[in-house]
């Protein structure tokens, strides 16, 4: 078991032909996903590496494979279409790596994605990876191993960095999320670790925050009440300067509201592990597992 | 990003919102003949991206021409929470019956844009927020629908009982949103709103902040961006395309990715060293990116030791090897660099700097004490 994909994942690339979206499609492939169908409009009818079907629209791609997720690499400015376009064709998971979506598109994609009982992670993320089945995204795959850990994350490298040393301390994961670094995102915290919760065969979580909004002091509320499974947190910025934006658009200290110190001890006041450092998630999880 | 009240003020006037004139002078001369222009009492504003204006001395009401080149002299130069102000705005003071605030901040809980209004106008709405809650409405808008007429008059009738002025105010928070929506903001403020004696609506300051992933669609908002209000180094690594935030301390940075970045500069706090800045050289594999990377660094005089931080996924290790090796070819570095690598083209990438007389570790930690004994060495 795992959440979110696995080895029924059918996939769809939109924006396959493109500089990133191809690049990532053979690696894609190559770690053994089933990508089925690419989207790029008017290249509708060829093959991508002379396998994979190319279509005009992601309805056209839906019909012809019956896909069931779809991964998007498109400029950021196309990214919000794309993802209803995904969306409208009856795709349920529609994972967006784009970064750079303008906020206030991704306030009319977001009500329209929950309305059609969809999942969107993202946008600005890395995917997500279930390691020996599926990856969908760009989290490198030869730095996971399969495992009972579950991997919850706003960062991309900060993850790969984390779950790089649960691999080499022999701690496999069962699936690894990305959520994304921007104010407003289709999946929360929240959302994976009550899927974690769920999933037999997840043991224990490893989650990255960062500073800016409060996603992750509901995160620790939802921990202390609804889940047995330990938990094991890190929150990164602990010494950036408020009102500025740190990389992620999502990454900023508004006032007093969004610091490291808040959402650290909310971590602690849920009885959570808290790693002050990427390396402490090996023994804090060790010790829990 | 930010832009000053003068530039936000003329974008919600293009939308229609009452606003008494204003012009900027970046002299005490111009604003001297600025005031003449106005004739009676004038307000003396900078034009700085900081709050808190007012309590640091940065707005002045001037009674005569002459005042008011007095004070223009006195706050154009003046440091206000690090900022030179280079600018300062001239407009005629208004009547002031009383003052409410209206603004729109793009919310993360509620993933819409936010109206947030109160009758307590003219202070810092973070503080009526913390006392009086009560005195502040907050009205979520679906931005598929706009804001509708009803939800605007109810915010109207939040601020006054005077029916006319609630009907001013109402189409003052349509013209608001319409500004919000077409410049891309992540806030828009007026504080204040005020009603004048002969009961009309008018707003004496304007806040807009942009959302910087709307610029590229927005080239007439992107072209306010004024970079004399920055600090140089970070306007040289934005046009390189790079993260950068200019901090206090002394061992320089290099990461790629921001979660990464943040995290090198927390480990480098833990150790009881200070990051000197957070700057991320993103995804791409780019030689060019590593060498514009150094160069803002080293330019840095506090800088005593630089620490690079790389995970290659999509960065491929090797370019930023080839990176290091190009830069300090071309300006030999004054300080210590502790290189760590790891990830893709990892051997090769080792294989480039030990060639050239790096030495480069595969551990984050390690890598992070070294920097910051060797910064206090130096120091």
């Amino acid at each position: 078991m795992s959440i979110f994909i696995d080895d029924n994942t059918t996939l769809i690339v939109q924006g396959i032909t493109g500089r990133d979206g191809s690049f990532h499609a053979k690696q894609m492939i190559e770690y053994g996903t089933k990508v089925v169908a690419g989207v790029t409009p008017g290249k509708g009818g060829q093959r991508f590496e002379n396998t994979v079907p190319i279509f005009n629209t992601v309805a056209d791609a839906v019909a012809a494979t019956n896909a069931n997720t779809s991964v998007i690499y498109v400029p950021p400015m196309y990214a919000a279409d794309a993802i209803l376009e995904a969306v409208d064709a009856g795709v349920k998971l529609v994972v967006a790596i784009t970064e750079g979506v303008p906020v206030l598109d991704m306030t009319r994609v977001y009500p329209f994605v929950k309305e059609r009982g969809a999942r969107l992670i993202g946008p600005n993320c890395p995917g997500l990876i279930t390691p020996g089945q599926c990856k969908v995204g760009i989290i490198p795959g030869r730095i996971c191993t399969p495992g009972s850990v579950g991997v919850v994350s706003r960062s991309g490298t900060l993850t790969y960095e984390v779950v790089y040393q649960l691999t080499r301390a022999g701690l496999g994961q069962s699936t690894c999320v990305g959520i994304g670094g921007d104010p407003i995102n289709g999946t929360n915290f929240i959302d994976c670790l009550a899927a974690f919760e769920a999933d037999p065969q997840t043991k224990a979580v490893a989650m990255m925050g960062e500073i800016g909004g409060t996603d992750e002091q509901a995160a620790a509320a939802f921990i202390k009440q609804n889940m047995k499974k330990p938990v094991v947190g890190f929150i990164a910025g602990q010494t950036a300067p408020p009102g500025r934006r740190m990389g992620h658009a999502g990454a900023i200290i508004s006032g007093s509201s969004g610091t490291a110190a808040e959402k650290i001890q909310a971590f602690q006041d849920a009885g959570m592990g808290v790693a002050k450092r990427p390396m402490d998630f090996v023994e804090l999880l060790k010790a829990r597992l | 990003m930010n832009i000053h009240e003068y530039q936000a003020k003329e974008i919600l006037r293009r939308e229609g919102v009452p606003i008494p004139p204003g012009d900027v002078a970046t002299t005490p001369q111009e604003a001297e003949n600025i005031a003449k222009q106005y004739g009676g009492t004038v307000v003396v504003k900078a034009q700085v991206h900081a709050g808190g204006r007012g309590k640091a001395g940065g707005v002045k009401l001037a009674k005569s021409p002459s005042e008011a080149r007095e004070f223009a002299s006195k706050i154009l130069g003046m440091q206000i929470k690090g900022l030179t102000v280079q600018k300062v705005l001239v407009t005629p003071a208004a009547d002031i019956a009383s003052e409410a605030y209206v603004g729109i901040i793009l919310d993360r809980a509620s993933k819409k844009p936010v109206f947030m209004v109160s009758p307590a106008g003219g202070i810092d709405i973070e503080e009526v927020a913390a006392t009086t809650p009560e005195k502040i409405l907050k009205l979520p808008i679906d931005t598929r629908y706009g804001l509708q007429p009803f939800q605007a008059t109810r915010l109207g009738f939040f601020l006054f009982d005077d029916i006319k002025k609630v009907r001013q105010a109402a189409k003052i928070m349509q013209q608001l949103y319409a500004g919000f929506m077409k410049a891309g903001c992540s806030l828009a403020e007026i504080n204040p709103l005020v009603a004048t004696p002969a009961g009309d609506v008018v707003a004496l300051d304007a806040k807009m902040v942009i959302d910087d992933n709307e610029l590229d669609r927005h080239p007439d908002i992107a072209a306010l961006r004024d970079e004399s209000a920055e600090a140089p180094s970070e306007v040289q690594a934005r046009n390189a395309n790079l993260t950068f935030i200019k901090l206090d301390g002394d061992v320089g940075c290099v990461v790629n990715g921001a979660g990464l970045a943040m995290a090198t500069m927390d480990l480098v706090k833990y150790y009881g060293g200070e990051p000197a800045n957070f700057l991320d050289i993103g995804g791409s594999s780019n030689p060019e990116k590593v060498v514009n990377a150094l160069k803002i660094i080293t330019a840095d005089p506090n800088v005593k030791a630089i620490l690079f931080n790389i995970f290659g996924g999509i960065t491929r290790t090797d370019d930023v090897a080839n990176g290091i090796v190009t830069a300090t070819k071309q300006n030999p570095l004054k300080v210590p660099i502790v290189i760590r690598l790891t990830g893709t083209n990892e051997e090769i990438a080792m294989k480039i700097l030990q060639e050239n007389g790096f030495s480069a570790s595969s551990d984050m930690d390690e890598a992070v004490k070294k920097a910051v004994a060797l910064a206090k060495e130096a120091a």
